[in-house]
């Protein structure tokens, strides 16, 4: 199976991360947002991996490694604050909030 | 017998110790341990004295003893040490001094009873002992310099010693001034003057001699014993004082032996650029010499600060300003006698004057000026202190004359009655303001004619408050007619003596000067007897002028025996100058080199007590047997106008010195403080120049600081917040619009990053 | 056109389609599915780039761990259907395409204009180094030699995050009651108005408007 040019990967992983740029700021759903982020970490993790066969070295799987690893501790805490926020502002949607500016 | 002459540091040292216990410790004893330890101080130096005296009369060429090394440059050559010299001259300084200083000492225990200031007073009374002490016994003009300046020290601090007393103005009674401090600091600036001139002439000897010290007295006998002693020796010397061009090249040990090779090499003396002849020399050092002596011993023209200094305690006139202190000048140049006689064979000044003959005119026209000025005097004291001053004269036209033994005689004898005067006025005035004191406690009785009084206060020293003392004061009474008696010479008081070989010196020198100074010194001698005459009987005679007088009181026997005992040697310390014997006379050859003996010359005596008896008599017709005071209150001689006036004030010396020293003085003072000071350098220097022109600046600056560097403080901060104003607008707290501004960050840095690869593969 | 070439295209459709469906979809769940979607696409791309263990780790983590945890909390929430009114910022939607387009037409212009297109695919592994690379033996040696500390400090993070989020999740974990936070939000709003009606150009009704609730 003749392998497919890593310049062709890079343009994939892109488009995903440019849809999950715009999923997070068209989509107000905060939940839909972290969804988006996740979309836009995994793009940039596929490009690792591509850089990672170019180069035949291992270092750019274990970097796809760390991110998942901190992508899961994100959407752990994230999540959290989403129920919290929820619980408290009866609301998940972004646009709602604006404490960020105190 | 020379190991005694050890012990003179204890003559000055006895003093010293009598002063550091008083000081110290004298604020915890009792007023009379005070006094009485200062006084046994005072007689331990004068015991010591005499020891010195009994080693002198055993080996009388004397000796120098060594105590400390003092200003030493061995570079430059300077040496000069704490030496002591024991001579003749020296003790019979320390023996007047101490001895008259003791009786004065006791005097002033019951004199000074009762003043706040008891202790101050007796640290002060030794510390003169000492300084006086210091200066009679150094071997070296510096020590005597130093004693010079620090007897003239304790004479400011004891003339101003009631520094607090005010006086009050007759008419209003307000506080005019204070007298004591004015007379302290006139003595003070004054004697600087005189001191000046002194210091100079020490600078100059050592410039000549290249040594302050002595050395021994070279012509050993005088001028009677013929030849000088070592006149071969002296030309064999002639050939190295003189270096080939003719400079005095200093050789020997002491300035005396140096002064007579130099005069006989007759060298010249480098000074500047210029080369002096010592003779000239030696006459520009003892003319400034006698401008010291003008100003320490009261002479013309610095005399005036003396009849002021009677404001000081009476214990203090009669001890410093009449019987010891004053005297240093005298001292001084019968020390320097080898000097003096050097120069009176140099004429170097106009009208073939010399510096003797100069001291002589000054002695003299200062004796006859102070004689007529004492008749017109009414405060007791004052009478005394021109009587002082007259003395002075006699003492210092004596020296002048080279009758050195004449006024060192005079000065021992005057030491005796004027402390003696002195103190019996002290105690006159002790006895009146008693009376005073007991007059107040009964009020009743005659209307009181009081001259004196200055706004409800008794003047106690004014003689017209006086009169008829007689009775009250018996014994100040005998001891003051002694002294007065013993000052105007009559036989056999100790004044005639002495004052007989001074007329015999004037005589004897046959010269215009010494007619000069013998007609002068004989009218003045005469008016000394009228002046006492009228004193005794103003005070003495008559009947009580004032309730005062009328009450006084004798003075406690602490003060009357000090007066007997001087009394006694007033009477008596003629008899040690005996003629025939001249014990004195020849005491003192032993150190003072030309000191030569005058024969006593009957008719001269003989005409000088006729002189003094005549005087008396006038005083008698005047104001004993007639009241001493004419019906309106004016003075006996008061017919005199004019010239009265003219004595009374005191020849309008202290006028004619406000006028050219005073007046000019202030003139200058004003101007720099008023002028130079207040209106330029305060008004215009500092108001307007400085001050002025920085209040401008700082007008200027402090605009520039509000304007332009507040401006622009102030203009950035409200740029700041007309920016963050509309900035504060993207902040919205929206973090949707947060990703975007995130999102076009990254494609600007995408930009920055891929734009150069672009580039690189167009190309 | 070889056949690995095609199955990267036929599978790279598919993800961007999943991705646009995810971003699309009004409902989360949808939303979630199609990143699931997605997820396994990648997951296939790393199997066709010699990465076989991460393709395995993206299919547990992803889809299995964290997708499972988006799921369950859009359905605790109740937030699968979300109203969208016309939003606030309605502006952003237009600028945002534009952006995204700038975006990828300026990574594939850097990549078809750049060092990546000349390049040759990478010469193909034998046999025996294509069963060692990217394989669970080798990714673990580097994790637990060369990477071991920061391997060591990422668990720390997970365990960080894991309390973290606990804390988070509790009622109890603000320690006050709702009431409380309430009365709190009202007194930082009235002290906020006061602070503000001092600054006279802003205006007060915005920043109520901020901290009154939707409902």
């Amino acid at each position: 199976m003749e392998p497919v040019s890593t310049g062709a990967y890079v343009i994939v992983s892109a488009i995903l991360f440019t849809i999950g740029v715009l999923g997070v700021l068209i989509r107000r759903n905060a939940i839909l947002m972290f969804m988006s982020v996740e979309l836009m970490l995994n793009a940039a993790n596929l490009a690792l991996v591509a850089f990672a066969r170019e180069y035949a070295q291992v270092e750019g799987h274990v970097l796809t490694f760390f991110v998942m690893t901190i992508a899961a501790a994100e959407v752990a805490v994230g999540l959290a604050l989403i129920v919290a926020i929820f619980q408290s502002r009866e609301t998940i949607n972004v646009d709602e909030l604006s404490d960020l500016k105190q | 017998m020379e190991g005694l002459f050890n012990l003179a540091p204890l003559v000055i040292l006895a003093p010293a110790v009598g002063l550091l216990i008083n000081l110290f410790i004298g604020g915890r004893l009792r007023e009379r341990s005070v006094g009485w330890i200062a006084s046994i101080a005072a007689g331990t130096s004068f015991v010591f004295a005499a020891v010195l005296s009994f080693g002198l009369a055993r080996s009388p060429a004397g000796g120098a003893v060594y105590v400390t090394d003092w200003v030493k440059l061995p570079l430059a050559g300077v040496d000069i040490a704490w030496d002591l010299r024991v001579d003749t001259l020296s003790v019979t300084m320390m023996l007047a001094v101490a001895g008259v200083g003791t009786l004065i000492h006791v005097y002033a225990i019951g004199y000074m009873h009762g003043d706040a200031g008891f202790r101050r007073f007796f640290v002060y009374l030794n510390l003169f002992l000492v300084a006086m002490l210091t200066l009679v016994s150094g071997n070296n003009y510096l020590v005597l310099f130093v004693g010079w300046e620090l007897v003239g020290l304790c004479s400011f601090l004891l003339i101003g010693f009631w520094l607090h007393k005010p006086e009050r103005d007759p008419e209003t009674g307000e506080i005019a001034g204070y007298k004591n401090t004015a007379a302290a600091k006139k003595a003070f600036i004054v004697n600087r003057v005189g001191d000046f001139g002194f210091l100079l002439a020490i600078l100059l000897i050592f410039w000549t001699f290249g040594t302050l010290t002595y050395g021994p007295p070279v012509a050993a006998h005088g001028e009677e014993d013929g030849a000088h002693g070592g006149a071969a020796t002296l030309a064999a010397q002639e050939a190295e004082v003189a270096s080939e061009d003719g400079l005095c090249v200093p050789h020997g040990e002491g300035v005396f032996e140096m002064a007579e090779a130099f005069m006989a090499a007759g060298c010249d003396v480098k000074l500047g650029s210029s080369r002096v002849p010592i003779g000239a020399m030696i006459t520009l050092i003892t003319l400034l010499m006698i401008l010291g002596v003008t100003g320490k011993s009261a002479q013309i023209p610095l005399f005036v600060w003396l009849p002021d200094a009677m404001a000081g305690p009476t214990p203090v006139s009669a001890l410093i300003h009449a019987a010891t202190m004053v005297t240093a000048g005298v001292y001084m140049v019968t020390r320097s006698n080898v000097l003096y006689e050097l120069a009176r064979g140099v004429s170097v000044l106009p009208f073939g004057l010399t510096s003797p003959g100069v001291l002589t005119i000054i002695g003299a026209l200062t004796a006859f000026m102070a004689g007529t000025v004492a008749l017109a005097q009414w405060d007791i004291k004052r009478v005394l202190a021109f009587s002082t001053v007259s003395q002075l004269g006699f003492m210092v036209a004596a020296v002048g004359l080279g009758g050195y033994i004449a006024g060192m005689f005079h000065l021992v004898t005057h030491a005796f009655f004027k402390a003696l005067l002195f103190l019996s006025a002290g105690s006159v005035i002790h006895g009146v303001e008693h009376g005073h004191h007991h007059a107040h406690d009964a009020p009743e009785g005659p209307e009181e004619k009081t001259f004196g009084y200055r706004h409800g206060v008794l003047d106690p020293q004014d003689m017209r408050n006086m009169g008829g003392l007689r009775q009250k004061m018996p014994a100040t009474f005998w001891v003051y007619l002694i002294g007065a008696l013993a000052l105007a010479g009559i036989v056999p008081f100790a004044g005639f003596w002495s004052k007989d070989e001074i007329l015999l010196d004037a005589y004897s020198r046959g010269d215009a000067t010494g007619w000069f100074a013998l007609i002068l010194l004989m009218t003045a001698a005469a008016f000394t007897a009228f002046y006492m005459g009228r004193q005794v009987f103003m005070i003495f005679f008559g009947a009580p002028r004032t309730q005062a007088a009328a009450h006084a009181q004798e003075s406690p026997p602490i003060m009357t025996r000090p007066l007997v005992v001087l009394a006694f040697f007033s009477a008596v310390a003629g008899f040690l100058n005996w003629p025939g014997t001249h014990s004195f006379g020849h005491w003192l050859q032993e150190s003072v080199a030309y000191a030569h003996i005058a024969d006593f010359n009957l008719a001269l005596a003989l005409l000088a007590t006729l002189l003094a008896l005549l005087a008396i008599f006038f005083a008698a017709l005047l104001y004993y047997w007639r009241p001493a005071l004419r019906a309106d209150g004016a003075d006996r001689l008061g017919g005199l106008g004019r010239l009265w006036r003219f004595l009374n004030r005191k020849w309008y010396w202290d006028e004619f010195y406000e006028l050219i020293a005073v007046q000019p003085f202030n003139g200058i003072g004003r101007f720099l403080a008023g002028r130079l000071d207040g209106d330029f350098l305060h008004d215009w220097f500092h108001d307007t120049l400085i001050w002025r022109s920085f209040d401008r600046a700082a007008a200027f600056l402090g605009a520039f600081d509000l304007k332009i560097i507040d401006g622009a403080v102030n203009g950035l901060g409200w740029l700041a917040a007309q920016a963050a104003r509309y900035l504060r607008r993207v902040q919205t707290g929206y973090v949707r619009q947060y990703a975007l501004g995130v999102l076009v960050g990254a494609i600007v840095l995408l930009f920055i990053l891929v734009l150069p690869l672009l580039i690189a593969n167009s190309g | 056109m070889s056949v690995g070439t095609v199955i990267f295209l036929v599978v790279a459709a598919v993800a961007i389609l999943a991705a646009i469906g995810m971003l699309l979809s009004e409902n989360a769940i949808h939303s979630a599915l199609f990143l699931i979607l997605n997820l396994a696409c990648v997951a296939f791309f790393y199997q066709m780039l010699n990465a076989p263990f991460m393709a395995m780790v993206q299919i547990t983590v992803y889809a299995g761990a964290i997708m499972v945890l988006f799921l369950f909390v859009i359905m605790l929430l109740g937030a699968e259907r979300l109203r969208t009114p016309h939003g606030r910022f309605a502006w952003q939607v237009p600028v945002a395409f534009v952006l995204a387009v700038v975006f990828v037409v300026t990574v594939v212009v850097a990549v078809l204009g750049g060092g990546l297109r000349d390049m040759p695919p990478p010469p193909a592994m034998t046999e025996v180094e294509a069963a060692a690379y990217g394989g669970p033996e080798q990714i673990g040696e580097a994790l637990f030699t060369r990477y071991v500390l920061p391997f060591e400090m990422v668990a720390v993070l997970l365990l960080a995050s894991m309390i973290g989020a606990v804390v988070l999740s509790r009622e109890e974990g603000f320690s006050i009651s709702r009431g409380e936070r309430l009365q709190r939000a009202r007194g930082r709003r009235d002290a906020l108005s006061l602070h503000h009606r001092r600054q006279e150009d802003l205006e007060t009704e915005d920043v109520a408007g901020d901290l009154t609730p939707t409902r």
